[in-house]
């Protein structure tokens, strides 16, 4: 009774009356907003007031109510009349047929739309061992998926309730008990041969035998940036340590060694194809990854733990937007592990292009070692990188 | 204090963290929905975390961040066993209590009290935890790493220690309880899967827990006493940090150790529940019984092996990542078990729709769908390319976000007489569910697609890329259907309140069950029966016997009452029980040849 006092009471049903008028809209007094990221939407007014969103939730609340209702007056009409009320059991048991109808269209449309938004074939050779994976998986899973679902949904409108019916007295059944351990078992011991094959073949740890080379890349990520470091005339990258890091030496390369003083820093990651490419992956600050979706690409940034990762790129930028028909496209490296305020904007381009475009690219690229650091370093007869030829050797390391 | 009100005080403060939770990922859903726009409530609400009536890109990270953490933990894990563990455990088994009635009432309290640790961290000037929940170091373990590197993370480790000494405390009581207080008769094989299921939880959660507060303590030394346990070769904003020797992969280690039985924490009480209620209400015995209890120890046992399976990308070996694919692929095999089981359950029953009933099967059709994808990302080589991607939200949130929300919901509809004494109304329940069932396929079943595009996890804006750009309608699509399905929690809330104080007045035993807690009192008594604990004779699951008068038989019927619906098997352990089956069938043969026969 009380409950019902305190909905039926005047006074409170104005207050609410006078808060969804006038107290909403001077929460939502709109002001000036400062847009971030473009700066164009300053003045822009979203939301009329949440008043408005409040009102049109009641206005649903009552719609609902108001159903309840006529189907509560619709089954005691149905009982005065000496029939029986609504069969709620059949109800629901047809509603659950019309969702697997409707869910399986869903599900057919979201994979004929939606799945070809997915990302393109894969742009790499190991890539595309992941894809045949994919697709092999993707079919046993999805034929159980149906199955399933269909059994679920079709055995719950079909054995939906009847006082005239009494269920199947089943308990256990040893052989369809077998039958069902032994399947999947066997269905998952194909996914774990094969899956497990293909990881240790991506995951070599060595350069494929019978390669003449494979250019090495350093790749290092901070907050929240990726820095790329370019082997020079003598195709090796000269090593690092973290406590040689200076504002100079953001990389910490270690100049002892002569290995380091032909090094090149990039500001895009140009990579030839079909030429064998090793990331070398490195962190300074937190943990960052390095995925390059389009390649299949993506292993650990973490600091204190290099890592590297081996693949080799099989399609021209040029020749993916070509397929694509989109003349914008680029590929990228993304950072794919949180790592502070700027995560969502790690990204770098990556550009596949010939090996020509490739040497005319490198050729350009400027030497690690600034002057700014050699003065630091003390390296007053250092000479800088001249030559486009002698970059040209970094192809043979 | 009693365990039924302890299982209530779960359930409500389990309840109150969902909805914290719930309006989380609504804020964070409409930065993702509307990234280049301006809402200056959000200012209103928010203050500093939202300036100019945007979420600032920190407090996205702790938005999503603090949802992850309070519906793994503080729902789904404490919100969900420790409700029905309490509420379940004694009235099931027949006990008059916990073993440890007071050990049991401190496991609240801390959770208690780590729930209010937890949220206290929005109060603080740099704000909650913004690691992510798996609050991996170095970002975790370096203060200056960012804003919710700071205190939010400090009160982050603070309420996970105080979680953690809550879990165990419940978890020793749980397994205890199940150990030595089983009533009369009620040897393991007669225990409802419920009671297996929370039984084999508590043993996951005793053994995998503490190795998280092991590591939580190297995190809080590396990060307030020098030590280098989880750091090495750090420079933070251009500055040398003297951190070596550490590694932060080894804290990713002991955190899954934890991690994935956690996984399994979650979902287990949710697979005992459903399979309780869709027994009940398929009017029909569980499927295999014996293989649905193997299948959880088999679950159980290899939750312990797989958790390396998180670390794939990590760059740990690659030899450990290819063992762990196959430990990982092998767990799927009890889960196909169990789902089929479902099926074989309902094949051929009185399916009654329940509230309870269309929440279990909801769990069931999540429990498919997300299981089935992460067959995906359980192969190292598919994972390479599909880890921390959108595909990963989907799959989890299907398969231990919401089938383990829809167990749970299963639960509380099913088992709300039971603990208030009162019904609640089925049509708002039916409401509830289909709202919620809908809303939850179209939130995250767009979200594998989006994965497979390559969109990373745990991004602000996607607008900073163009290849990104076609998933902005999508994005606002399934924020809509996100705040559809947040909405139809109004209509649990209300019926939930409104049943507790208004809701009708329940019969001892509404649905007809066969487990114990329905031989108790509708009033809830301390020592739960008045007089002798009740002894059990059979199964639970003794549903539309052939020649039984109901369709139901109640644990506690002896089998000499019900002798025309014995079978061979019910006296497996009991022969003299064989030989009155004998002598009762010989007489009904004697009594068919002494009557007239009909011409």
């Amino acid at each position: 009774m009380a409950f019902k006092k305190l909905i039926n009471s005047k006074t409170i049903l104005s207050f609410f009356a006078a808060f969804m008028l006038f107290g909403t809209n001077l929460l939502m007094a709109q002001t000036p907003a400062a847009a971030a990221g473009t700066g164009e939407d300053a003045n822009q007014v979203d939301w009329t007031g949440v008043a408005y969103y409040v009102l049109i939730f009641f206005l649903i609340c009552l719609g609902v109510a108001v159903i309840g209702k006529i189907l509560k007056i619709y089954d005691l009409t149905l009982k005065i009349q000496g029939k029986k009320g609504l069969k709620w059991n059949n109800v629901m048991g047809v509603i659950c047929l019309v969702f697997l109808l409707a869910g399986l269209y869903g599900a057919y449309w979201s994979f004929t739309v939606q799945g070809s938004m997915t990302l393109p074939e894969a742009a790499s050779i190991h890539g595309v061992k992941i894809d045949e994976m994919f697709t092999v998986t993707t079919i046993l899973t999805m034929i159980v998926f149906f199955i399933t679902q269909i059994l679920l949904f079709g055995f719950l409108f079909k054995y939906r309730h009847s006082d005239k019916r009494r269920a199947h007295f089943l308990p256990h059944n040893n052989t369809i008990e077998k039958v069902w351990t032994i399947v999947p078992a066997i269905v998952l011991t194909i996914l774990v041969v094969f899956g497990f094959f293909t990881w240790q073949k991506i995951m070599d740890d060595t350069d494929a035998k019978g390669e003449v080379a494979s250019i090495n890349i350093d790749i290092t990520g901070h907050q929240f940036a990726w820095e790329l470091r370019y082997p020079g005339k003598d195709g090796k990258l000269g090593p690092k340590s973290f406590k040689l890091t200076t504002a100079s030496n953001k990389l910490g390369v270690d100049f002892t060694k002569k290995s380091s003083f032909d090094d090149l820093s990039a500001d895009t990651m140009y990579l030839p194809v079909n030429r064998s490419i090793k990331l070398n992956i490195q962190a300074q600050d937190v943990i960052h990854s390095v995925y390059m979706p389009h390649f299949r690409v993506q292993l650990n940034a973490v600091p204190g733990l290099p890592t590297y990762f081996k693949f080799t790129p099989t399609i021209t930028t040029a020749d993916m937007r070509h397929k694509l028909d989109d003349p914008k496209f680029e590929y990228l490296v993304y950072c794919n592990k949180i790592c502070g305020g700027g995560h969502y904007n790690m990204q770098k381009v990556v550009r596949v292009v010939s090996e020509a475009e490739y040497l005319e690219w490198l050729s350009h690229q400027k030497p690690y070692l600034t002057d700014g650091l050699k003065k630091e370093l003390h390296f007053a007869d250092a000479e800088p990188q001249k030559a486009v030829s002698q970059n040209r050797l970094a192809l043979n390391n | 204090m009693d365990h039924k009100m302890i299982a209530k005080q779960f359930l409500i403060t389990g309840i109150t963290m969902a909805v914290i939770a719930m309006i989380l990922s609504i804020l964070f859903r409409i930065q993702l929905a509307y990234p280049d726009k301006t809402f200056p409530l959000l200012t209103t609400l928010l203050g500093h975390f939202a300036p100019n009536g945007r979420i600032s890109t920190e407090f996205y990270l702790s938005l999503v961040t603090i949802h992850g953490t309070i519906m793994v933990f503080f729902v789904l894990t404490a919100g969900l066993s420790g409700t029905f563990a309490n509420l379940l455990i004694p009235l099931q088994i027949g006990a008059r209590d916990m073993a440890s009635p007071f050990m049991n009432m401190l496991s609240y309290w801390f959770f208690f009290m780590a729930s209010v640790v937890m949220l206290s961290s929005f109060f603080v000037q740099s704000g909650p935890a913004s690691g992510g929940w798996t609050i991996y170091p170095p970002l975790s373990a370096l203060p200056k790493a960012m804003p919710g590197s700071g205190m939010g993370m400090t009160l982050w480790l603070i309420s996970m220690v105080m979680f953690v000494a809550s879990s165990l405390m419940g978890g020793i009581n749980y397994v205890s309880t199940v150990l030595n207080m089983r009533t009369k008769g009620m040897d393991l094989w007669k225990m409802p899967l419920t009671i297996w299921a929370l039984f084999l939880t508590a043993i996951l959660g005793i053994l995998a827990f503490p190795v998280l507060v092991a590591g939580v303590v190297l995190l809080i030394f590396d990060r307030s006493f020098g030590t280098s346990f989880y750091l090495s070769d750090i420079v933070l904003n251009g500055v040398q940090q003297p951190y070596e020797g550490g590694s932060p992969i080894l804290f990713q280690h002991l955190f899954w150790f934890l991690g994935h039985p956690e996984v399994y924490i979650v979902i287990m009480p949710a697979m005992g529940i459903s399979s309780e209620v869709m027994s009940v209400n398929s009017r029909k015995p569980i499927f295999g019984y014996h293989a649905m209890v193997y299948s959880l120890i088999g679950i159980t046992v290899l939750s312990f092996i797989v958790w390396g399976h998180h670390m794939f990308v990590t760059g740990m070996n690659p030899f450990l990542g290819g063992v762990f694919m196959i430990t990982t692929l092998i767990i799927a095999v009890p889960s196909a078990v169990k789902t089929f089981n479902w099926l074989a359950t309902l094949w051929r029953g009185n399916i009654r729709f329940t509230p309870a009933m269309l929440f279990a099967i909801g769990m069931v059709s999540f429990f498919i769908s997300g299981g089935l994808t992460g067959i995906f990302l359980g192969n190292a080589a598919l994972d390479i390319n599909l880890h921390d991607t959108y595909f990963v939200v989907a799959h989890f949130h299907l398969v231990m976000g919401s089938a383990a929300i829809f167990g749970m919901l299963a639960g509380v509809y099913h088992w709300f007489p039971k603990m208030f004494g009162k019904l609640m109304d089925e049509k708002l329940g039916y409401l509830h569910f289909w709202l919620t069932f809908i809303g939850a396929y179209l939130v995250f079943f767009p979200m594998h697609f989006m994965g497979l595009d390559g969109v990373p996890r745990r991004y602000y804006a996607f607008t900073e890329f163009a290849s990104m750009q076609k998933w902005l309608t999508i994005n606002t699509f399934i924020t809509w259907a996100a705040i559809m399905a947040a909405l139809a929690q109004v209509a649990f809330i209300y019926n939930f309140i409104v049943s507790i104080f208004a809701g009708k007045k329940t019969t001892q035993n509404p649905w007809q069950s066969n487990t114990l807690e329905w031989t108790a009192p509708v009033e809830h008594l301390h020592g739960n029966w008045p007089g002798e604990i009740p002894t059990v004779y059979r199964w639970p699951y003794d549903y539309s016997k052939p020649g039984a008068e109901e369709d139901y038989i109640p644990q506690t019927v002896p089998f000499s009452q019900t002798m025309s619906s014995n079978l061979p098997h019910d006296f497996e352990d009991n022969p003299a029980g064989m030989d009155e089956l004998k002598k009762f069938n010989d007489k009904l043969k004697a009594n068919d040849s002494e009557s007239p026969k009909e011409s």
